[in-house]
């Protein structure tokens, strides 16, 4: 009874990582919803919140993509012409459900506001300000 | 009396001091688990402590340290060191635990569900009170300590949670069993949380309204597989304070009341927690 059990739990701990690994989505930002693409950030070009939006990324989000958001590792450069051309939209339903397969966490324990403010200060940063 | 408890907070606290970095506990409560995982890379050093008072027994400071790593964004990993000290009795390391999360939806829903497997290998002197199922109560702390009764024991859970509108709500479905061939036990938890401001402020602050959360979780035991129910359970309701330092380790406390009179009257819990940021990485830079 024992060893029934014991195996097949260890069966699961085995298997159920590489079950979940083949489930993983593709490139995220053509798995954005449209109503998501079109919304816009409350917080647009406001000062408090790219101030907040930059506290909130070297609090958050710096280990990964550096202070300066240049990458670090293997983790992306946010200097590109995909944050740059991504939609307010686009970038905070990123950080809502991040992109677990390659990597990048979901970041909806952060209130909605503050994810705005991230991404008003990602767009600063993308448009080199 | 509960020398190991101040020790382990103690070695935590040194290590936000030693290491830089920076900090962001997953979880909000003690109990129950949301469907926030652990950054991939990144290295939680946390320590759960649980103090009661039973007015027929000796009290007791049970804790676990706990180590978390982020295997991948959808799978966190983690070990669990359990001790316990107990008034005029002893001090003890009572055991072990491997837990593994998985996000089997790679998306963010309404309601995310996670899949938890843990094996724990305890004796019957454990009093981390990690979780309550079955017929949990208050007469198995009224017993002197006691490491003869090994625990191997299998826990699955069934996490469900969602984020909305800067709440968390969660809930948690609890499965165990002891593989010596004891039935199946059930328990249950759910939390509610929420920061005190949703909105980050422009300037760096230490006590801004950002960094500090309020909540409850309500927990217990529902019964085992031949008894499944109420009876003979207990229950707990508990408020819960967390305080995110910026830069720095996450404290937490949370008084926690019994529900009937096969519960604890009161629980005080208490803990901390530190993030090392991608820890490997670090090593490979130095």
């Amino acid at each position: 009874m024992f060893r029934k059990s014991s195996l097949l739990l260890l069966i699961i701990a085995l298997a159920t990582p590489f079950l979940l690994a083949a489930a993983g989505d593709g490139a995220w930002i053509t798995k954005v919803p449209g109503k998501n693409r079109q919304r816009q950030n409350p917080f647009d070009h406001q000062s408090n919140a790219i101030a907040a939006g930059g506290k909130l990324f070297r609090q958050n989000c710096a280990s990964c993509h550096g202070d300066e958001g240049t990458g670090r590792d293997n983790h992306p450069n946010l200097h590109s012409d995909r944050i740059r051309n991504a939609t307010p939209g686009e970038l905070e339903w990123l950080l809502n459900n991040g992109s677990l397969k390659n990597g990048m966490p979901s970041w909806s324990r952060l209130p909605e506001q503050q994810r705005w403010q991230i991404v008003s200060f990602l767009k600063e940063l993308a448009a080199g300000n | 009396m509960f020398r190991s408890i101040p020790i382990t907070a103690f070695m935590i606290v040194a290590l936000c001091l030693l290491v830089p970095s920076q900090s962001r506990s997953q979880e909000n409560y003690f109990v129950t688990y949301s469907h926030q995982m652990e950054e991939p890379g990144n290295l939680e050093l946390a320590t759960r402590t649980v103090s009661g008072f039973p007015s027929a027994g000796n009290q007791f400071l049970g804790s676990a340290l706990e180590l978390e790593y982020g295997m991948k964004a959808w799978w966190t990993s983690e070990l669990y060191l359990d001790g316990q000290s107990t008034s005029g009795e002893s001090t003890l390391f009572t055991g072990f635990r491997i837990e593994n999360r998985f996000r089997p939806l790679l998306r963010e829903h309404w309601i995310n569900p996670v899949l938890y497997f843990e094996f724990e290998d305890i004796n019957s002197a454990d009093k981390s009170l990690l979780e309550v199922v079955g017929h949990d109560g208050i007469e198995d702390f009224l017993e002197r300590n006691d490491r003869s009764e090994k625990k191997r024991e299998a826990e699955l859970k069934l996490i469900l949670s969602s984020n909305v509108k800067g709440w968390n709500i969660s809930e948690n479905l609890i499965a165990e069993k002891n593989l010596r061939g004891e039935p199946w036990e059930f328990g249950y938890a759910v939390g509610v949380s929420r920061p005190l401001s949703l909105v980050a402020s422009p300037n760096p602050c230490t006590f801004c309204r950002e960094n500090f959360s309020l909540g409850a979780e309500l927990y217990g035991g529902l019964g085992d597989r031949y008894s499944f129910g109420l009876h003979d359970t207990s229950h707990y309701l508990a408020p819960v304070v967390n305080f995110r330092m910026p830069n720095g380790p996450v404290f937490q406390a949370s008084p926690g009341f019994g529900l009937n009179s096969n519960s604890h009257g009161f629980l005080l819990r208490f803990g901390v927690a530190y993030e090392i940021d991608q820890v490997f990485s670090r090593l490979r830079r130095k």
